[in-house]
């Protein structure tokens, strides 16, 4: 049956007949109203909009990145739960071919674009302004808006399994699959048009941090005392600006092929899908070290704070975060040796791929001798930093084992690999993002996670993780390949993919103890803890627990790196005189970036339906919300003396009394 | 105490997994395209071992003297940057690490553009492969016969495949014999594979390409001269011909058993001629989901289309195995 | 964000906040030279699949083009004579000179559709050949910011005349001014790379 009325098949929008999603679809359903009723009973609605909706404040920016992102964990992580249980045995059928494909297609695209990155972005967020003495980002009100296409972004890809039908090409949805011609559905078109409106949020978060970071530094912090936190994300702004309008492009050129029939990607009238895989690479390889990169600046401050020992080898960290994003635009042929392009043009990405390792080692080394010497506390953020180095190590030589483009023509597209980037994704991305959250959490709400479940979740997702994937990369040299959904039982693959599945139980039990922690903490955790619980080194640290909304009284001044250390420890420029409190310039709330995530989130929607008359009448939104922002001049307001007077000395009062809950 | 168990069971869990890896296909060559590339892992391992091991030790060591005990709570650490010496050691090791595994990477590179070296009196067997959804059709040109999903090799003999494709990417891989490569339609890419012995290999594409990846494999039967040269003259003799029509209507999207003829379909057409035309029908791709506009080359509305195929092609695909 | 106002420098960059959006626009510049160098890019991997369908010389008007490089040339002078006056703080000079140069830049976009609506009849479209694809595209893409320019000017043109020579309309003022030279440099690649070169070729 076809109910067609105004051009639009009303029929084919829901998918159905397919009993996990129509759980799926019954579960959103009932989500969403609870969430309404809940909010609607609490009476919340105006605080919602109020206090987060419409914020501009970096802190709160940052949170709910963070929040967006363990959903999306959530959602990711059950996607692999979902494969690892369909290919537990030998021809198994909990998913047929086809939702197996939308499965880790989803997977990809979510673990990376809409969970590692919002993290750590998120972190971002909370601790750039405050490690560097600065109120605020340096626009504030683009900072909303880029959380806010994110988040347009990821909802739209994140409905398409139910509405319209999911992408099923992969996460590289590599052409000329992806395309009309082989992919008539509207599920990919998913893909172009909802990581083109998340990507433009992140291009616009690359500019904000890098205008914060050159601009926005207090007195005293040279370029070479910044922590290394703010220096991997001065360096990875730098990269997502370079790489991310390549991005752009390929999605529009992407979106143009599917939706108004040009050639860029097709097998028809002279596209070529090569073409697709340069593009996609160029930006795909720099875009794992824009994950990476504000991860080893984490692990550099955890490790330094807990190991009592400033970074070991500061310059050379420098030396070769700059290094690793140079080299990083100059490996994307790895991904595709096997495509035929000659010896030679494969030598030369094999070497400067190989040559990523020797700034990478560098840093190991640097980590290693921070602590060497040290006072090493094993607080639970600080046992994710030790776990990284060597689950890292093993991603790393198995890197450099799949660098060697000869070496490749048997690995490539196998297991090895998907194990391989995971050894690197979840220590490196993964281990980092829990590291800081266990970390800046007392930050961000004043009170912390549970150290004792803390370790619990330490454990099992450690143990879970390389139970799940060290038999990958044996699967992998055994003729294992990625994306297949089922193998023969001949294969003699059923043993370690049995292994490897009871291991991802194991993980989701380490990540099930992480939200138990969170609701436990939350519920029942001391209040009453210092504003510098960790004993540690960074400005973000010289200020009250959860920050006062202005970050600073007077902005601190910096005489060395390491700034609250030695303020700490030479005993100056920590008391607050009253002559000395002036009048804070704040930026007032706006309501504009949500309305825009609304406005990308309708004419993508139409987009993707390929109802463009409906796309083109609703832009008129989005127009209007340009106008409205290049008139708009408010300038914000003050905050009074007597305000932060009272503010200051309330937080101060309370260092006094704090309970200690780390030593 | 918990960390030093799981450095402990790490290390010795790798090896374990080693020993049992003696059995896996890319350690057990049955060519010298495998084998050289075996040697070249082979080489990378123990480097990266040593690595491993380096750092590993390393790590154990440092973590475990310098961890927080109840003694050591009045210890200050001391103040220190760095030491250029040691900074210069840890750059220039891994760099002499990575000349090292650059070089033979490169030779290697080389090597397997060409014909294996020994073998380069044996005048080669071509066979052209076009991959097509979700089946490997075999050529061979010379004999004027083809072979779908398997393909017969003389042992000792090079073969040179000269892979295409009919639509979608795909990448040809018989890992006991030698390494992968891409095959894309209006391209030709070679590769070089020779078995030592007569024997039956697995092949199979590497390169998702829509629902029935899973199941795209080959038997790479590799057999002594005098049961090849029957093999084809049997063949010769008794498959029957294939034409045209039946030719498109092979590489619709389905599975198909094994099959053979008597002839190729390279007097039609060559996937991998830049001007050859693309004979796949975006409609045979519908599936469940909203459906978007499909545009349509004008040249090839000519092809019909059939709708009892498009309902076949959906009950097969969570698809059954192809035959072998 | 706090408003001290250094009034030795010119009006655009007086206050902190001014220089640090003028900086924040020059890496978004950055960003778009990566955008147009991708673009030039998969023209320059395109160009020649031509897939049966029209060629460069069967299809470029190169008087067209001539007027249109001429018009879109001469605007991002008059955009520096503009700015000129602004630094000079005549408000009705910058708006003079601001208005004419967007009138140029009309042209310019009025000649471009044009030129497109002829490239259709030829039977040149988008979906014809990669080539074509490629073209249209890269051309369409500038054509698409000299347009969203020309509104945003607009606006900008109305906070002058409503607001006066402030520092914040100034800045506006010399960020689209960035934002013009910049387009004007990308159509010189254009014209050098697939006008002459096509010609050529
Ligand atoms: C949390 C536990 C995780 C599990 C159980 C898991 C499991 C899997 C599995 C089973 C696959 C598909 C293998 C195949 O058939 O090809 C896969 C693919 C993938 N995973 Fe994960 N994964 C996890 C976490 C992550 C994380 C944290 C990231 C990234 C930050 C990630 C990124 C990817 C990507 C990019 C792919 C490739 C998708 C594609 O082939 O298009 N995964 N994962
Ligand atoms: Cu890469
Ligand atoms: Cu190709």
């Amino acid at each position: 049956m076809e109910v067609t009325i105004v051009g639009i098949k009303w029929d084919e929008i829901l998918i159905t007949g397919d009993p996990i999603i129509l759980g799926s679809q019954i579960a959103i359903l009932l989500t969403s109203l609870g969430i309404i009723g809940g909010l609607t009973y609490l009476k919340k609605w105006k605080w919602l909009w109020r206090e987060w909706i419409t914020t501009v404040d970096h802190k709160r920016i940052g949170i709910m990145y963070i929040v967006a992102a363990v959903l999306m964990f959530f959602r990711g992580g059950m996607d692999g739960l979902m494969m690892k249980a369909q290919t537990a045995r030998p021809e198994m059928s909990i998913l047929d071919s086809q939702h197996y494909n939308e499965v880790f297609t989803a997977h990809g695209v979510i673990m990376i674009l809409f969970m590692a990155m919002p993290f750590l972005i998120g972190l971002m967020n909370v601790v750039i302004p405050l490690q560097i003495g600065a109120r605020d980002v340096a626009f504030p009100q683009l900072n909303a808006l880029s959380f806010w296409l994110f988040f347009s972004g990821a909802m739209l890809f994140n409905i398409a399994f139910v509405v319209g039908g999911a992408p099923d090409a992969g996460w590289t949805s590599y052409f000329p699959l992806a395309g009309k011609e082989f992919s008539p559905g509207i599920g990919n078109n998913y893909y172009a048009i909802s990581l083109q409106i998340a990507g433009l949020g992140t291009l616009m978060t690359g500019i904000n941090f890098i205008v914060t970071i050159l601009k926005m530094r207090t007195k005293g912090m040279t370029l070479m005392r910044m922590p290394m936190f703010t220096w991997t994300t001065l360096i990875t702004s730098v990269i997502i600006v370079a790489a991310f309008p390549i991005f752009t492009v390929a999605l529009a050129l992407m979106t143009f092929d599917r939706l108004y029939g040009t050639h860029f990607f097709t097998v028809a009238a002279g596209g070529s899908d090569m073409l697709w895989a340069n593009l996609f690479w160029l930006w795909g390889h720099p875009e794992v070290y824009i994950v990476i990169l504000p991860a080893f600046g984490m692990f550099s401050e955890i490790i330094s704070t807990f190991s009592r020992k400033q970074l070991y080898g500061y310059k050379s960290m420098v030396v070769s975060i700059v290094a690793i994003a140079v080299l990083s635009m100059l490996v994307w042929v790895h991904h595709f040796y096997t495509m035929g392009s000659g010896a030679l043009v494969n030598s030369f990405f094999s070497i400067t791929t190989m040559m990523i390792a020797v700034p990478t080692g560098v840093k190991m080394f640097n980590w290693l001798f921070t602590m060497r010497k040290g006072r090493i506390k094993m607080t639970t953020a600080m046992l994710w930093s030790l776990a990284f180095v060597p689950n890292f190590v093993i991603g790393g030589v198995t890197g450099v084992m799949l660098a060697m483009g000869a070496a490749d023509y048997q690995y490539h597209n196998t297991l090895f690999l998907v194990a391989h980037f995971h050894y690197v994704l979840i220590p490196g991305v993964v281990f980092a993002v829990f590291a800081g959250l266990y970390y800046w959490w007392p930050k961000m709400f004043g009170f912390m996670l549970n150290e004792k479940l803390g370790k619990w979740h330490f454990w099992l997702f450690v143990i879970g993780f390389n139970v799940t994937f060290m038999p990958m990369f044996f699967l992998g040299l055994n003729g294992a390949v990625r994306r297949a959904y089922t193998y023969s039982a001949e294969s003699g693959f059923a043993p370690l993919f049995m292994l490897s599945a009871v291991g991802s139980v194991i993980l989701a039990a380490g990540f099930a103890v992480f939200c138990y922690n969170i609701y436990w903490s939350i519920r029942y955790a001391d209040r009453n803890i210092s504003s510098d619980p960790w004993d540690a080194r960074t400005l973000e640290w010289a200020t009250s627990s959860p920050v006062q909304h202005y970050n600073f009284a007077k902005l601190p001044e910096v005489k060395s790196l390491d700034a609250f250390w030695y303020m700490k420890k030479n005993n100056e420029g920590i008391t607050l005189k009253d002559e000395e409190i002036e009048e804070i310039h704040m930026p007032s709330n706006s309501g504009l970036p949500f309305l825009m995530c609304v406005a990308f989130g309708i004419v993508g929607f139409f987009l993707i339906f390929e109802w463009h008359l409906l796309a083109a009448v609703s832009t008129v939104l989005i127009i209007a919300g340009l106008i409205y922002r290049s008139f708009d001049y408010n300038d914000g307001y003050h905050i009074h003396k007597d305000e932060i007077r009272k503010t200051e000395s309330t937080w101060k009062k309370m260092e006094g009394k704090v309970n200690n809950h780390v030593s | 105490m918990k960390l030093k168990m799981l450095v402990l069971s790490l290390v010795t869990a790798v090896p374990l997994l080693f020993l049992s890896g003696c059995e896996m296909v890319v350690f057990q060559p049955q060519g010298p395209v495998a084998r050289s590339i075996m040697e070249l892992i082979n080489w990378s391992l123990m480097w990266m071992l040593l690595v491993v091991v380096v750092v590993f030790g390393l790590f154990g060591y440092i973590v475990w003297k310098y961890r927080e005990k109840p003694e050591n709570m009045g210890y200050e650490p001391p103040e220190e940057h760095g030491s250029t010496v040691l900074e210069i050691v840890w750059t220039a090791i891994p760099i002499l690490i990575v000349i090292a595994l650059t070089i033979p990477t490169v030779t290697t590179l080389y090597d397997l553009e060409d014909v294996p070296a020994g073998y380069e009196e044996k005048e080669p067997v071509v066979i052209h492969v076009t991959s097509a959804d979700w089946k490997w059709i075999f050529s061979y040109p010379e004999e004027g016969i083809e072979t779908i999903n398997y393909v017969n090799i003389p042992e000792d003999t090079p073969v040179l495949f000269k892979l295409t494709s009919a639509g979608t990417m795909q990448s040809f891989w018989v890992p006991a014999l030698g390494g992968q490569k891409y095959s894309m339609n209006k391209m030709e890419t070679e590769l070089y594979l020779v078995a030592d012995n007569p024997g039956s290999y697995m092949g199979r594409n590497t390169n998702f390409n829509g629902r029935g990846y899973a199941q795209m494999e080959f038997e790479v039967l590799s057999q002594t001269d005098e049961e090849y040269d029957a093999w084809v003259k049997e063949v010769k003799e008794t498959a029957p011909k294939l034409t045209e029509e039946k030719y498109m209507e092979l590489l619709k999207p389905t599975h198909l058993g094994r099959l053979t003829y008597s002839n190729t379909h390279l007097a039609w057409i060559n996937h991998a001629d830049h001007d050859s035309e693309l004979v796949t029908d975006p409609e045979d791709y519908r599936y469940h989901g909203y459906q978007g506009k499909i545009f349509d080359q004008e040249d090839k509305k000519s092809n019909e289309k059939d709708t009892t195929d498009v309902e076949n092609n959906e009950e097969d695909h969570g698809g059954d195995h192809s035959g072998h | 964000m706090s408003a001290n106002v250094n009034t030795s420098l010119p009006l655009e960059y007086q206050t902190e906040q001014s220089r640090m959006n003028i900086l924040g626009f020059w890496i978004f510049l950055g960003a778009e030279i990566v955008l147009f160098a991708t673009l030039f890019s998969v023209y320059g991997v395109l160009y020649k699949n031509y897939a049966g369908g029209p060629t460069h010389q069967d299809i470029f008007m190169m008087k067209e083009v001539m007027i249109q490089t001429v018009l879109l040339l001469t605007s991002s002078f008059t955009m520096g004579v503009a700015i000129w006056e602004m630094r000079r703080n005549n408000k009705k000079g910058l708006i003079g000179w601001f208005i004419l140069t967007l009138l140029l830049g009309a042209g310019f976009l009025f000649m471009e559709i044009n030129e497109f609506i002829h490239y259709i009849h030829e039977g040149a479209t988008m979906q014809t050949s990669a080539f074509l694809s490629s073209l249209f595209v890269l051309l369409g893409t500038h054509g698409a910011h000299v347009t969203f320019g020309i509104f945003w000017a607009t606006m900008v043109i109305i906070q002058i005349a409503k607001r006066g020579l402030t520092p914040v309309t100034a800045r506006k003022t010399f960020i689209i001014g960035l934002y013009w030279h910049f387009l004007d440099v990308v159509w010189i690649f254009i014209f050098t790379f697939v006008y002459l070169k096509g010609m050529v070729l």
